[in-house]
């Protein structure tokens, strides 16, 4: 099937030279991409590449520091996302903004019901909005009157579609479309896609399946640690060229040397052929003082992993062994009993009390193991008193008081101060999830060092990182996650490529299968 | 796919949209129960009495009204518990004002709706300006309202006159006019949710205050605009109410609890405290049960307590069996 | 950042007037407020002003506060207990009850109350924790249940009479105190309870956890913090202390079926006038004590300056709308 591949030769959006950062981050460094109407461009880049923000300032949820935006050739700019979509400027993010307990039809014209006086025409509503799914061609699987939450996820991103165009939209942005599709649904996606490519609408696909990425895109553009690395027409290369273009870069500092070894103990936890509704077949061993560095692609099932690890999100089959006792771990509450910490990836919303002072987050856990009703201060109170600046300054907190709000703090403490937290629970099996996400590089390299302290110890550590330098830097060992199940298990030092290549299903001559 | 699947498909999804809300089953059980006992005990006697039957539809009618735009309320994911105090308030006021004479009848009514459009305004500007918290800011007001009423009315001297009490007593045919007035209120209630502009956008600030941000939707107003209904409910309830009494008196309203009663029948009728869903039909429907508890049990001779008792234990029951039916919270 | 030694006035005085409010964001509000008030009620009456004054105001306060330290733990968690008021006048009628049948059963009165009240919190505590109800409808349905329950126990009108040494509690005096001369005993029992609830507040792991669960339960659910059983608990609390206001009230006022109608939306306000946050995760006890004490304080005032009771409530409502609007602008809670 050929695609008409319209190119014209302006460029229907473009951005040029976008900047923007958040505290201690640059997201976007100089950043120009122009997309052109008629064509499906793919961006893709590792997680933390920019993508996201990209996308986000384009829609005018964020606005750049620096910069200018084009529509139609004619600068830009947008005070709430509104504007955009007004403009024609559509996105569909990978969490739905739909209202499930209302209808598709009411859904899509959320805010612009027709309606005379006030009374909506629910005829012509419906009317709408079939028109609009017809126009899409999805007429016969979709009824403007069913209720969102009795879709399946497929058919809601095709309201969410319908929701763009019905807004006229001319270019849509559709972020990781099919991280939760089947097979046949990429394909109707594909279709549909290409249906509105004819329409003339410029389609940004953000994504990790190269595979797909391949079949559905004209041009590929590939963003990396903020800044734009190139953008190639899809039967000029192939995925392996599109990997390195990922890949590759200068390090931004030195890793603590990894063990050897000799250095590793035990097998401190085993698991055999684990699986639950997000795994499956999960076979993994860890030892004693090493670090076991677990990759993959977003939606892939690291974090999944680390859920089932530590007890928020059991396992339902297999076996697991603790110290080489066959135990289950049902909740977070035993598994903390039997020295597990789990570091998660998104600290505000499950790691910290933001509201607490610094002092009662770093003594969480080692509270929960205490008695309810215990003394707060069971060692006596100089003991107590002594215990979180000896914790602050093993993790290299910069901060002049314990009594501060969490947070108060910058992204790199709070971090610290969730790693103390462990420490003061004295783990002997660390989780992380992320350890580095969203925090500058000297913490980093603070978190980093305290990581290979604690295997020094003799403490065992699972990191998941979607940061390949990071990875490749700390692990004594890499396991590469793909769709929920072990893709591969790489030895230490494996080149960024290596990895990426498990992690897209490249290395086989089978493509994963989305489950 | 062939179009004879597509169809069924589309017909399956038509009906799940018409959604029955789960708490007519509990007001079909409880009637059921409430016959079996009947039979059991009275000989079938009472719900076959058609005078009885009345009662229970008038005895809900003041909770009905009030419920209704209580769900309003809910459905935008706030909560006012001013309700009992504007009902107060306009029991009293309107029998302060009438004072037993027809002719200032349209007066005094204008004036008490045109208090229930300051009284909810005061709310939704308190709610969305102020940020205050809903369960707050209608405490407070409510209690305002109430320092106010109690303060300013040293006697309750005054009286509805006969005209105006039809309102609570006659009937329009075999049909009591406040039954009628009831029906009309849920129906407009239902077109204004269901039918409006204001109602889809309630429903959707309800729903998620961010989708609502994204879409545009004006929440403030919009919230303004459901407290205002709110009240208005109200005070339509507190001149049921004194026209059936006659003259009004302070402590109408908190003695009723409609406050928390309307909060409850409304969360029993399938609104969630969370907002974004929910009906005036499924609250009617809860207003109902607890007009059937009420009246069957009075005729039983159960001990009015004991009809409370049940009440709570009821609201409990109903709330738990959405949360761990849904397997999620019911608000 | 240098600064020259000319900076303008202007942006002088701005950063001195930043840093005020700064400060002042800190300050609880109801501390101020309070000696204001304090101040003004002492004014109007001199007699306030003394040890014997200042005695009296404290044990008409006493219920009050006790009341509004157990709603506190429970809105620490980021719920409401509704039940707190119809378990007061359940603690009243049903003691009377219990004495009428038996004149010296007054103690042992008080132990059955306290019984009623752990099996409340503990129902309460399992319908919000394990039912998944949510808090406010759970407890309202409490507040029905207790309502119609003690109503119908009772007959409805309450019987009998409360015996001399159970009303001891609430009106009694400990006499013979150097100094003094007498003690109210509302205000030791007062003092008691302030001073366990802020051991078990401030001094151990429950006071900690319960911010914890209020502030956010999925990372302490993931920190091994077990939020079912620490909501159980603040559910507990807030029912025993019920009960013993009830104690106290009864012996003030008498046996009433009406002692404790309205006081769950009146601790509910003290607690938030004392800083709790609504949503959970803040909460002092001291505020709350101080909340309950303003609260009263400001009826007194009101008294005083010759202001109807009614006024009393419509002075309540802005009150609290006005505390929590301020704790709006001052608090950092993110949604």
């Amino acid at each position: 099937m050929t695609l008409e591949v319209k190119t014209n030769n302006a460029p229907l959006m473009e951005v040029r030279n976008i900047d923007k950062s958040f505290p201690g981050v640059k997201a976007l460094d100089d950043v120009s991409v122009k997309f052109y109407p008629g064509e499906v461009n793919a961006v893709v880049g590792e997680n933390g590449a920019g993508k996201s923000t990209l996308m986000k300032v384009m829609v005018g949820a964020y606005k750049q520091d620096r910069g200018t935006i084009h529509f139609q050739e004619e600068n830009v700019s947008f005070n709430h996302p509104i504007d955009a979509q007004k403009m024609g400027i559509s996105i569909i993010y990978q969490e739905f903004n739909l209202l499930p307990e209302r209808t598709v039809a009411q859904n899509i014209f959320l805010g612009r019901e027709p309606s005379t006086f006030g009374v909506v025409n629910v005829r012509q509503l419906n009317k709408q909005a079939r028109s609009v799914l017809k126009e899409i061609g999805v007429d016969t699987m979709i009824s403007p009157t069913a209720l969102i939450n009795s879709l399946s996820v497929a058919e809601q991103q095709l309201v969410e579609i319908a929701k763009a165009i019905s807004m006229d939209a001319k270019v849509l942005i559709m972020d990781e479309p099919t991280a939760s599709l089947t097979s046949t649904e990429v394909q109707l996606l594909s279709d549909l896609i290409s249906r509105l490519k004819e329409k003339g609408l410029a389609i940004i696909f953000i994504s990790h399946r190269l595979a797909e990425v391949f079949e559905v895109a004209e041009k590929i553009t590939v963003l990396k640690d903020g800044q734009y690395v190139g953008t190639a027409k899809t039967e000029e290369v192939t995925p392996e060229d599109i990997v390195y273009m990922m890949v590759g870069r200068v390090l931004d500092h030195y890793f603590p040397p990894l063990g050897s070894p000799e250095d590793f103990g035990d097998v401190v936890l085993r698991v055999e052929d684990g699986s639950n509704e997000f795994l499956s077949s999960i076979n993994l061993e860890l030892r004693k003082g090493e670090v076991l560095g677990i990759s993959g692609l977003q939606g892939s099932g690291r974090t999944e992993l680390a859920q089932a690890l530590f007890g928020a999100e059991p396992f339902k089959s297999g076996s697991v062994e603790l110290q080489s006792k066959t135990v289950s771990i049902k909740n977070p509450s035993w598994a903390i009993k039997q020295g597990l910490g789990f570091v998660t990836e998104d600290r505000k919303s499950e790691g910290l009390l933001l509201m607490q002072p610094i002092r009662d987050n770093i003594l969480l856990a080692l509270r929960s193991l205490q008695p309810l009703f215990g003394w707060i201060h069971p060692d006596g109170i100089r003991q107590s008193r002594k215990l979180v600046p000896t914790l602050g300054e093993q993790v290299d907190i910069r901060v002049d008081s314990y009594s501060k709000e969490v947070q108060d703090l910058s992204g790199g403490n709070q971090q610290k101060v969730v790693l103390s937290k462990w420490l003061a629970s004295k783990a002997e099996i660390f989780i992380f999830d992320e350890p580095t996400r969203g925090i500058d590089v000297e913490s980093k390299a603070s978190v980093h060092d305290l990581i290979r302290e604690l295997t020094i110890q003799g403490v065992a550590v699972i990191m998941i990182s979607s940061e390949l330098p990071e990875i490749i830097g700390m692990s004594d060992r890499i396991i590469v996650m793909r769709d929920g199940t072990i893709g591969g298990e790489l030895p230490a030092e494996s080149s960024e490529a290596d990895i990426m290549l498990v992690a897209t299903g490249q290395d086989n001559s089978n493509s994963a299968e989305p489950s | 796919m062939t179009t004879g699947t597509i169809s069924a498909k589309n017909l399956k999804q038509a009906v799940q949209a018409i959604h029955i809300p789960p708490v007519y089953y509990f007001l079909v059980i409880i009637t059921l129960v409430g016959i079996t006992l009947d039979q059991l005990f009275a000989k079938g006697n009472i719900l076959s009495n058609p005078v009885i039957m009345t009662n229970i539809l008038v005895r809900s009618v003041a909770l009905g009204i009030v419920a209704v735009g209580q769900s309003f309320v809910m459905i935008g994911a706030a909560i006012d518990l001013s309700v009992a105090f504007t009902i107060s308030l306009t029991a009293v006021l309107a029998s302060q004002l009438m004072q037993g004479d027809p002719a200032r009848v349209p007066m005094a009514i204008l004036i008490v709706f045109g208090i229930g459009i300051v009284i909810g305004v005061a709310n939704g500007l308190i709610v969305t300006k102020l940020n205050v918290n809903p369960f707050i800011a209608t405490l407070g007001t409510g209690l305002i309202i109430k320092g106010i009423l109690n303060g300013t009315f040293a006697n309750y001297k005054g009286s509805v006159p006969k005209s105006f009490q039809s309102f609570g007593y006659d009937s329009l045919g075999p049909i009591p006019i406040s039954i009628l007035v009831l029906l009309v209120v849920v129906i407009i209630g239902w077109f204004i949710l269901s039918r409006t502009k204001f109602g889809a956008h309630l429903y959707g600030v309800g729903g998620s205050r961010e989708i609502g941000r994204l879409s545009g939707l004006r929440t403030a107003r919009i919230v303004t605009g459901a407290f205002i209904i709110s009240s208005l409910t109200a005070v339509l309830s507190g001149l049921f109410i004194v026209s059936r009494l006659g003259s009004g008196a302070p402590w109408v309203g908190p003695d009723g609890v409609y406050d928390l009663e309307s909060i409850a029948a409304t969360v029993i009728g399938g609104t969630a405290l969370a907002g974004g869903r929910g009906g005036v039909f499924g609250t009617l429907a809860g207003v109902l049960m607890f007009g059937v508890i009420d009246t069957v049990f009075n005729q039983l001779g159960v001990d009015t307590y004991l009809k409370t008792v049940l009440r709570g234990a009821i609201i409990i029951l109903a709330v738990a069996s959405y949360s761990i039916r849904s397997g999620r919270e019911a608000a | 950042m240098t600064t020259s030694a000319k900076k303008p006035l202007s942006m002088q005085l701005t950063s001195m007037l930043l840093s005020v409010w700064n400060l002042i964001k800190r300050i609880p509000p109801v501390y101020p407020v309070f000696v204001v008030i304090m101040i003004g009620v002492s004014q109007l009456n001199p007699n306030f002003a003394t040890a014997n004054g200042i005695l009296l105001f404290l044990r008409r306060s006493s219920p009050l506060a006790i009341l509004a330290m157990g709603q506190m733990f429970v809105l620490a968690t980021g719920g409401f207990d509704l039940s707190q008021g119809s378990l007061v006048t359940l603690t009243v009628i049903g003691s009377s009850l219990i004495i009428y049948n038996n004149e010296s059963a007054g103690y042992t009165a008080i132990l059955i109350m306290l019984g009623i009240g752990i099996i409340v919190g503990l129902v309460n505590g399992f319908v919000v924790s394990f039912l998944k109800v949510p808090s406010l409808i759970a407890t309202l349905g409490m507040l029905l249940l207790i309502k119609g329950g003690g109503l119908y126990w009772t007959g409805g009108a309450p019987k009998g009479y409360l015996t001399e040494n159970w009303r001891f509690f609430g009106r009694g005096y400990i006499e013979n105190i150097p100094v003094i001369g007498r003690f109210p005993s509302a205000v030791i029992i007062l003092l008691i309870v302030g001073v366990i609830m802020s051991i078990l507040f401030y001094k151990t792991n429950l006071g900690k956890q319960i911010l914890a669960i209020g502030d956010n339960a999925r990372a302490s659910q993931l920190s091994g913090i077990k939020v079912k059983r620490v909501r159980m608990v603040a559910f507990l609390i807030s029912s025993i202390l019920a009960v013993v206001a009830g104690v106290l009230i009864g012996g003030y006022g008498g046996t009433s079926i009406v002692a404790g109608d309205g006081l769950e939306m009146q601790s509910v306000s003290a607690a938030v006038i004392g800083g709790a946050l609504l949503l959970g995760g803040r909460g002092s006890l001291i505020g709350a004590v101080f909340g309950a004490l303003t609260l009263e304080a400001i009826f007194s005032l009101l008294n005083l300056l010759g202001l109807p009771k009614p006024f009393r409530d419509a002075v309540q409502g802005l009150i609290i709308i006005g505390a929590v609007a301020y704790a709006s602008i001052t608090s950092r809670r993110r949604d």
